[in-house]
Parts: C-alpha cells; structure tokens; sequence
C-alpha cells in the first residue's frame, strides 16, 4: 500500500496512460507542477498543452480536443477548475456531452494555509447538480491511480477530485476501483459511515478509538459521489439503522446530501448525521487545525458516532 | 468527399465539382436569408439580424468551395470544422446545414419547436448532424475551435477550423484568453471571422463596450489580421482562400450591417431577438430578390 496524496496517484497513472494510449491529452493552466501533470508534459511534449492561468479556455479547448478523438485531462487547482469554468463545464463539456475529464487538484478545506479562498468546499455540489457528469473523489494514491484509468476508460465527461494533503495507503493494487461503486471497508454493526476522499482517514482514525469503548462502525468508501451506489447506500443503511456521512466538503450538496437523497427516495427512515463544513468559510491555519476546528477531525466524528446510537 | 487539388472540396449534394461563381454565391446567400427569415417567422422567435449580418460569409464558407465536408458523412475526421461562436444566429446555421446536405429542409420547421427530431434548439447541440459543439454562452467557440485545431493537428489531419464570432462576444475575455492561446502555440489551421455588425442586444457595440482599434487588438495577440467588407462575396471567398499563414492564427473583421439585407432591419437592435410578423416577413422578402 503506497501512501501520498491523491494528486500524485494522478500524476502516475497520467504517466501510465500516456505510455499506453496516444489519445490521451493533458491540458494545465499554469499549476502543473502542484497538479502533478509536469512529468506528463516533460514525456509527452506534443500533448501537453499548458494553457496558462485561464481556466475556461482550458476548458474549452479540451472540449474541442475531445470531439476530434483525445482523451482531454483538463487540470488545474479544484478552486479554479470550477470556479472559473462553470459556464465552460456547463455548455461545452457537460450539455455538449464532450469526453472532457476535468481534474481538480487541492481541493477541500485540507488545503489548509492558503485560506479559505483555495479551500473548495463547494465542487461536489457544483459538479453533482450538472446532468451527464460523473464525479469521483478517490480515497488514496493507489485509488486515485485507477481511478484516472477508469476515466480514460469511460466515455463521458467526468470531474475527478483531488487532495493536496500526503494519505496513508488504504488499498494496493489488487483493489478494483469500479465507477459507481462503494467499497466496505470495514464491516462493523452499530452504525454505517459513508466517507469520502481525505474523511476515510479521519474515520479509521475514529474507529480505532471507537472500538476500544466495543463501538464496532461500518465503514464504506464512497469514491464515486455521482452516481452513488444507491443499491449499497440503501441496503447498509436499513441494515445498521443508523448512518453518518463524513466529506471534507460544505453539508449542502455533497456526499452527505447524496446518500440523503437515496435516504428519502427508498422511504428509509433512520437517524442520521452529516460530518461536513458547516455552512460557513474557515480561515488560514494546517489541515489538522482547521478539521478540529471546523469539525471534521476524527474527535467529531466520534462525538456523531456517540450521539447517533440508541441510549 | 470530392477534393480539387487546391484542397478544397464541396459538399457531395452539389451538382457540380467547381465552386459557384460570386454572382451564384450572391444568390445563394439571397436565398439563405430568406430562408432563415421564413424559419425564425415559422418558430415565432430568433434571431434575424445577426443571422443576416453573417449571411455571407456563411455562405462563403459552406458553398463558396471554402470548406471540405462530406454532408453524408458528417463525423468525417477529414473534414473542417465550423463553429458558430455566436450561437443565436442558429437560423442561419439550420439552413446552411439543411442547403449543404445534412438534413431535409423540411426539418426547419421545427425549429425552437419542442420534439424537434433533429434537436434544431434556439441554440445548436451537436445532436443536430453537422453541428460540432453546443453554444449559447457567448465567447467560448474560440477555445473550443482551438482546441478542435490542436487535435487535429496531433492526427496530422489537414483540417482548417472556422469560428464565426459576434462583435459583441468579442467583449467576453475568453475570446482573448484563446487568442493568447493560438497565438502560443501557432494553430494557424485556426481561423475566426468577426461578424462586426457594430449591434448588440440592447446596444449599439460602440456605446456598450468599444472594440476599437480592433485590427491593432488581434495584432498586438498575435494573429495574422485582415479586414474586409463583409457583405462583398469577392473579397470574403478571396480572403478566406488565403493560403495559411506559417505560424499565425488567423482573424478576418469583416465589416457588416446587422440585418443586412432588410432595409426596416438594418442597423436596429430592434430586431436583434424578435421574429418577424407575417406583413414583416413579406417585407422583408420582397427587398431580399
């Protein structure tokens, strides 16, 4: 199991793809040593097409590569990508139905230093709210490898969300990342909690505390926010009868309301709580600081865990 | 798809393997306007002056032996690419479209009409043949463009990409954020048309935001500039058969009047968005013989 940020699993299977498939185009809008696409346009120079800081022409452009037959890898920081590009996203990639996977980096308040205008907290929501696009938030190196191979795979515009901050390794290379899928990994009983991206970390780290007070959660790996494994979500949440979502993303729109969603459309009625940004912008300040603070660490998610189970 | 040895072919519906003449150009681009009239009247709503400002450089383009394409074979990686960047002047585009062979004129009717079998929305989607990507946010057709270029470059495809810009559009920064882009990495297989009917929606283009100078401003981005009437057939065909510069995008400002054609439309923004009514639908068809 490797650790590193998702951003690099990125930057090894761009490598990966670009040995293997001609096709496949990468496209940067002046970050790219912080998005990890560099070595790709180091080793393949001809289709590397660093556009500079504008972030709807990249978009744009990789829509236009896409209807002549490449596999665009539009990226640049999570923040910009969306932020600047919606309207891109929204008429050239998305409803135009272009085979465009837009990769943002550094997402999430676990940005950290940079504050809260670097912090995206809002690209779920953006992303899931637009028709045709797939969203996926890999949960570690070696997830986010696959993952990017998957969206070369798959035709069909995809956003693919990337963190900043070095993980532990949660898989090795014989997981099979499938779109669409959720993965358990762990099998408890008492509660379910569906995480995402950097919030598995956190959640293993509340589990371990957890089961030494013989409080023993399930914990699945959401890495495919849309479409969710609604069949998954569905079955683990009416089998527990209690759930916590856990994202490192604003509660409106994200996970927490996606797995809500499948909640209220299955008439499934259990208690359950959102581990997310409450609504609000953070400040400067680490990682660990600002998930403590704006209660995302592990110490929240044992606190939901506590208050979620029958007295 | 036919090609002549300067490489360019027509459209295989096309009787004939040369070019039309001007003066049959001339009469193509009457019929166009018409046409587009008639199918913004038959919708109820659309866009007439900017579908008659670009009437013929459209035309030019599509039927002045400018462009290859193969109307039977529309996703022919061979063949150049239009963009409409201005979208709304989707009339004149359906029945460019509808003319070169891609669909049944008769599908104009349905357009803006909802369960339209060709998808002939207000705004063009590549579900409608011949279309190559959805517009209707102005500015985006020269990224898209560019990008279409830089891809068929990388297949050593032949390929020239034509992006027919509004003046006004030219007020959005993305057109300068792709003309910044071209010009880095010498895409001259990309070429924009400005249709500069000097009329916006609810202003004049000079009173809203001026583009002036607006040969120095592509220029000084670093595009091979040229400047023409946009309403003389001579010199549209003349100037878009340019051979391609080495290592420059390429910007034609094409001079034009905004409803060109109809005196009552001229220069109004008046009829920037508005159909016309069935007296002046017949007006306008008997200026335009």
């Amino acid at each position: 199991m490797k650790d590193g940020a998702t951003r690099d699993g990125y930057g090894a299977a761009l490598i990966e793809l670009g040995e293997k498939n001609p096709n496949v185009v990468v496209l940067d809008a002046g970050v790219s040593d912080s998005s990890r696409t560099q070595p790709f346009g180091k080793q393949f120079p001809e289709r590397f097409f660093n556009m500079g800081i504008a972030e709807g022409d990249m978009v744009c452009t990789a829509a236009g590569l896409a209807t002549t037959g490449k596999i665009p890898f539009a990226t640049t920081f999570a923040c910009f990508l969306l932020g600047r590009s919606m309207d891109q996203i929204l008429v050239s990639v998305a409803y135009s139905n272009t085979n465009v996977k837009l990769a943002g980096t550094h997402a999430g308040m676990s940005v950290g230093e940079d504050g809260p205008s670097a912090q995206m907290i809002v690209d779920m929501a953006y992303t899931r709210a637009i028709p045709n696009i797939i969203v996926i938030q890999p949960a570690d190196w070696e997830e986010a490898r696959q993952a990017t191979h998957a969206a070369a795979n798959h035709i069909g515009p995809m956003y693919l969300r990337f963190g900043r901050a070095k993980v532990k390794g949660i898989y090795d290379s014989s997981h099979k990342f499938q779109i669409g899928k959720g993965h358990v990994l762990q099998k408890g009983k008492d509660v379910v909690i569906f995480a995402t991206g950097i919030m598995i970390q956190e959640t293993m780290k509340a589990i371990e505390e957890l089961k030494k007070e013989n409080i023993s959660p399930t914990l699945v790996n959401i890495s495919t926010i849309k479409p969710i494994d609604a069949e998954l979500v569905a079955r683990l949440a009416k089998e527990h009868g209690a759930v916590i979502t856990a994202e490192d993303h604003n509660r409106i729109g994200g996970l927490g309301d996606a797995v809500g969603e499948v909640l209220l459309d299955n008439n499934i009625h259990v208690p359950m709580k959102r581990i997310a940004v409450k609504d609000q912008f953070a400040e400067t300040g680490t990682a660990e600081e600002l998930f403590e603070k704006y209660g995302l660490s592990s110490t929240h998610i044992i606190r939901a865990v506590k208050e979620i189970l029958p007295k | 798809m036919i090609s002549n040895p300067l490489h360019q072919s027509i459209p295989m519906t096309s009787a004939s393997s040369a070019p039309p003449t001007i003066n049959e150009l001339k009469n193509i681009a009457l019929e166009i306007r018409r046409k587009s009239l008639i199918t913004i009247h038959g919708a109820g709503s659309g866009h007439p002056g900017g579908s008659l400002s670009a009437a013929d450089i459209v035309t030019a383009l599509f039927f002045g032996g400018i462009m290859k394409y193969d109307s039977e074979n529309p996703r022919d990686p061979d063949r150049d690419r239009f963009i409409l960047s201005k979208g709304h002047a989707s009339a004149l585009y359906y029945v460019a479209l509808a003319r070169a062979g891609y669909f049944a004129e008769k599908e104009l009717a349905t357009y803006r009409k909802i369960n339209s079998p060709l998808f002939l929305s207000g705004h063009a989607h590549p579900k409608t043949p011949g279309v190559e990507i959805a517009s209707g946010s102005l500015g985006q057709g020269l990224s898209v463009g560019h990008g279409i270029a830089l891809g068929t470059r990388l297949d050593k495809k032949n390929c020239k990409v034509y992006v027919v810009l509004g003046d006004g559009e030219t007020q959005e920064g993305q057109i300068w954020e792709a003309a910044m882009s071209a010009a880095k990495f010498k895409t001259n297989n990309l070429i924009a048309i400005v249709d500069y009917n000097k009329v916006c929606q609810d202003s004049v283009t000079a009173e809203l935001k001026d583009l002036e100078p607006i040969e120095d401003k592509w220029r000084a981005f670093g595009w091979d500039t040229h400047r023409i009437d946009g309403h003389n057939m001579q010199d549209i065909v003349q100037t878009l058969n340019l051979p391609l510069h080495a290592d420059k995008p390429r910007v034609i400002i094409a001079d034009t009047i905004k409803g060109k054609g109809v005196s009552f439309m001229e220069g109004k923004t008046a009829w920037h968005g508005v159909a016309p009514s069935d007296e002046d639908l017949e007006k306008a068809l008997k200026e335009l013989q």
